[in-house]
């Protein structure tokens, strides 16, 4: 499973980090950071990430 | 029997239902049924980017979930009525279409003001096609801008106005204050201030009694005797639910669908209801019904309602606690954001500042008898993480009916 994050879309709503937390985290200047490739038993939680970003900025590409 | 689960609405909260159906293990057909031609899309950015003309409507279009390839959509399609005895719904183009389980996800209507005057001109916001005109009439050079209503989609078309380059921009509201209703006065004092250092004027604490014009609007006068003269006016008066499809199964359609604390509809375990439509108990405070316009909820409810209907509809137990959302509300208006946590209108009486100053970067809590209901953030990227880190906060906390 690839996780793609439109970086251009993304508005910082944090969402997906609390929907997802082993997957996205913001990093120390407050930035948007994800796993790109997490592990296939994280599938659900990354799939409601995408569902909950508001700029519909996450893609799941198996 | 093989009959669908019919899906009634297909737009975000019909569209979560399906891929939650199909996530709860629902194997079996699905059909939604959509007045709108289009394949659900997002509404939030018709009064903000796409308003601005920032994003492209074709940005709007959800990604459906993989696993929903196969459902069946009647787009362009309205219910007209629904048989909760027989389990049919009927169609406008005269289909009658039997159901094994029936989603509503019928959402709401913007309200208009019954107040005399030409319609050309007045516009409202909910759709794509509502934006889109909206737009064309704010990019005429030197408008002049009614907006009726200082709710948050009222104070967000008001701010992407004036940076179009509107000439005037007025907010309408009998209220003293904007969005006073959800933010309580403090709060909603900050964002009076911030939209008029940007170029907003008010007129609070008077209503539109009519509007002028022959043809088209040309003004709007209030209660209080002024008439502001209008080039385009907006109406942003609240919402009704599109119900009227529903009536005659004897059930409370007071606001919205009255459900049970599993979004279960009028005690029938093969009816429920989702998204803005449903007037639903949340477990999380004092279990009064209430419906909730914010864009999480259509996916909230969908992961809950799914697993209880799946779970009936295959003989097996659902065993979900009653359903308990945290509410999660956003609003972007100029070059700030509002960020919302929890239920802030049930703690309204006893407001604090937590962070930050009203000036500028500010956090603001939201308590009854004592106990942390509620956090809003307003300003910048700074704000809206603050509240986020309450968020833990509030999900700890015990239901106030405990
Ligand atoms: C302009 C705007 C900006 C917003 N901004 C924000 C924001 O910043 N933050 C936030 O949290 N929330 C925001 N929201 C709220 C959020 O978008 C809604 O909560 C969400 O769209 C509700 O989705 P829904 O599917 O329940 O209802 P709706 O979106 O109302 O969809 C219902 C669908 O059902 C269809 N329908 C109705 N009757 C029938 C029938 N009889 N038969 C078949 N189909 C029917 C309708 O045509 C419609 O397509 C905004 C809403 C709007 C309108």
């Amino acid at each position: 499973m690839q996780v793609v994050v439109d970086m251009n879309k993304c508005q910082d709503h944090g969402q997906c980090v609390f929907a997802a937390p082993d997957v996205f985290r913001f990093d120390d200047e407050g930035r948007l950071a994800h796993v790109a490739a997490p592990d296939e038993s994280l599938r659900a939680e990354v799939e409601e990430a995408a569902d909950v970003c508001p700029l519909q900025a996450i893609r799941i590409e198996d | 029997m093989n009959a669908p689960i019919v899906v009634a609405g297909a737009a975000m909260a019909g569209l979560r239902a399906a891929e939650q159906l199909r996530a709860a293990g629902w194997t079996g057909p699905i059909t939604l049924v959509g007045s709108e031609p289009h394949m659900p899309y997002n509404r939030p950015p018709l009064s903000k980017e796409v308003l601005a003309g920032k994003a492209s409507f074709d940005s709007l279009a959800f990604r459906p979930r993989p696993d929903v390839h196969d459902v069946r959509w009647r787009l362009g399609t309205t219910v007209v009525r629904a048989d909760l005895d027989r389990q049919v719904v009927e169609l406008d183009d005269g289909e009658t279409l039997p159901y094994r389980g029936l989603v509503v996800a019928t959402g709401m209507r913007p309200r208009r003001l019954p107040c005399p005057g030409p319609v050309p001109g007045r516009h409202t916001v909910r759709t794509l096609d509502d934006a889109r005109g909206l737009r064309e009439a704010l990019t005429r050079p030197g408008v002049r801008v009614v907006v009726v209503g200082a709710g948050f989609i009222g104070c967000e078309v008001a701010a992407t106005a004036i940076a179009l380059g509107a000439a005037e921009v007025t907010v309408v509201d009998p209220m003293p204050l904007p969005m006073a209703g959800p933010l309580g006065e403090l709060l909603a004092g900050a964002l009076l201030g911030r939209h008029e250092q940007r170029g907003i004027r008010f007129a609070l604490g008077t209503g539109v009694t009519a509007f002028h014009g022959d043809d088209r609007v040309t003004g709007v006068a209030l209660a209080d005797g002024r008439v502001l003269a209008a080039d385009v006016v907006v109406e942003s008066v609240g919402s009704a639910a599109n119900t009227e499809w529903f009536e005659g199964n004897g059930l409370d359609l007071s606001d919205g669908v009255l459900t049970d604390e599993h979004l279960r509809v009028g005690g029938r375990p093969e009816v429920i209801a989702v998204g803005d439509v449903a007037r639903f108990p949340n477990a999380r405070y004092d279990g009064v019904p209430r419906r909730v316009e914010h864009w999480s909820i259509p996916t909230d409810t969908a992961k809950h309602a799914a697993k209880v209907l799946t779970a009936h509809l295959t003989g097996t137990d659902a065993g979900l606690a009653p359903f308990a959302p945290l509410p999660t509300f956003w609003s972007d208006q100029h070059d700030f954001r509002l960020q919302s946590f929890g239920a802030p209108a049930l703690g309204k009486d006893d407001v604090r500042v937590l962070d930050g100053d009203l000036d500028g970067d500010v956090l603001v809590g939201y308590h009854h008898a004592d106990r942390l209901v509620g956090v809003v953030a307003l300003g910048g990227r700074a704000a809206a993480a603050a509240a986020a880190r309450y968020r833990a906060e509030l999900l700890k906390q015990p239901s106030l009916i405990a």
